[in-house]
């Protein structure tokens, strides 16, 4: 590399006037920043995972192999009730976070224990609804609109899983170890990354099941 | 004010914002829960209103899958703006911008497939014999 070449890079590096963090001479974001900022990097493309997802449903939906058909399949109460779970455990997260802003351990614990028991109840109805198709023969094999229905689904169903397991982790750390920062920021991703599943899930029951249940 | 050893800001003046980010004074939390109770109204309302076009005869049959989409679409922006807290001020351009760039991609996406997929079939041959 020669000298204009560094000289170059040099005059790009000229600080701008603002002071505030993460602008010119300000220094770097506050850490919270940063990590907010990753995990939703993380979350979109997670959503971008999912919308692959869903195009391969679109286009498999029709396939059903004679086997049965998007209406005869779904129950539009077990989807409502899983719905009312999920939108409701958004809010209860939303509650938890506002405790947590203000360091309050008990009514932190407590929505979270809500927002849990909803993703649980959630976790139940798409358990038996499952397990009733693969039990009448309508399982992930039976034809290529099943094995989409299935994977775009299941996928969602492994998110909030794993989702209850972070949950229950993060009970715990809030519980033994307070509202230290690295605890704080844990927390923070957790609650965008269950915002974000309660996003995907809007997708699925309004472009899977409603439109599912209309053909 | 004394500021608590563990504070450290998800916002600063002329700087950036977390996404997710929201005031953490003791003023803020009537408005931070108010917030989430007109997020939650209004999904509420847009989802019983997916529900509703999903059922009625009232809206042209062709036209119900459409409507879903639209209604769908408006509950994930509500879901965004009073849940994860993005908005158009400058604290979020960094936020705005990732969303924008993963919206796109997801359009190309999911278009492109079912675009590619409908024509692919629409040239099949038809069946021999």
């Amino acid at each position: 590399m020669n000298a204009a070449v560094l000289d170059h890079s040099h005059a790009h590096g000229t600080p701008r006037a603002s002071t505030a963090p993460g602008h010119g001479t300000g220094g770097p974001a506050s850490k919270r920043i940063i990590v907010g900022y990753g995990f939703w990097i993380f979350l979109i493309s997670d959503i971008i995972m999912f919308s692959a997802f869903f195009a391969a449903y679109a286009v498999l939906a029709p396939a059903t192999a004679d086997g049965p058909s998007a209406r005869q399949i779904f129950d539009p109460t077990s989807v409502a009730v899983e719905t009312a779970c999920l939108l409701l455990s958004s809010f209860t997260c939303g509650m938890a976070s506002v405790a947590a802003g203000q360091r309050n351990q008990k009514w932190t614990q407590l929505a979270l224990l809500v927002t849990g028991l909803l993703g649980f109840v959630f976790l139940l109805l798409e358990a038996r609804e499952f397990s009733g198709l693969v039990a009448r023969g309508d399982g992930p094999t039976r034809s290529a609109f099943l094995s989409a229905f299935f994977t775009l689904v299941g996928c969602h169903g492994l998110h909030v899983t794993a989702g209850l397991l972070w949950l229950g982790t993060m009970m715990a750390q809030i519980y033994a170890k307070g509202f230290r920062r690295d605890i704080q920021h844990r927390y923070f991703c957790f609650t965008l990354f269950w915002h974000a599943l309660d996003i995907i899930w809007v997708a699925i029951f309004g472009l899977v099941y409603l439109v599912g249940l209309n053909l | 004010m004394s500021t608590p050893a563990d504070f450290e800001p998800g916002s600063s003046p002329e700087g950036d914002s977390a996404p997710g980010y929201e005031s953490e004074t003791r003023e803020g939390v009537r408005a931070a829960i108010r917030g989430y109770l007109i997020g939650l109204v209004l999904a509420t309302a847009l989802t019983a209103a997916s529900f509703w076009a999903a059922s009625t005869h009232f809206i042209y049959g062709p036209g119900v899958p459409i409507a879903l989409v639209v209604l769908a679409v408006a509950q994930m922006g509500i879901h965004l703006v009073f849940f994860l807290h993005i908005t158009t001020s400058p604290d979020n351009t960094n936020n705005v911008l990732a969303l924008a760039f993963g919206v796109l991609i997801v359009f190309v996406l999911v278009f492109g497939t079912v675009w590619a997929m409908a024509n692919m079939n629409a040239n099949m041959m038809p069946p021999m014999g």
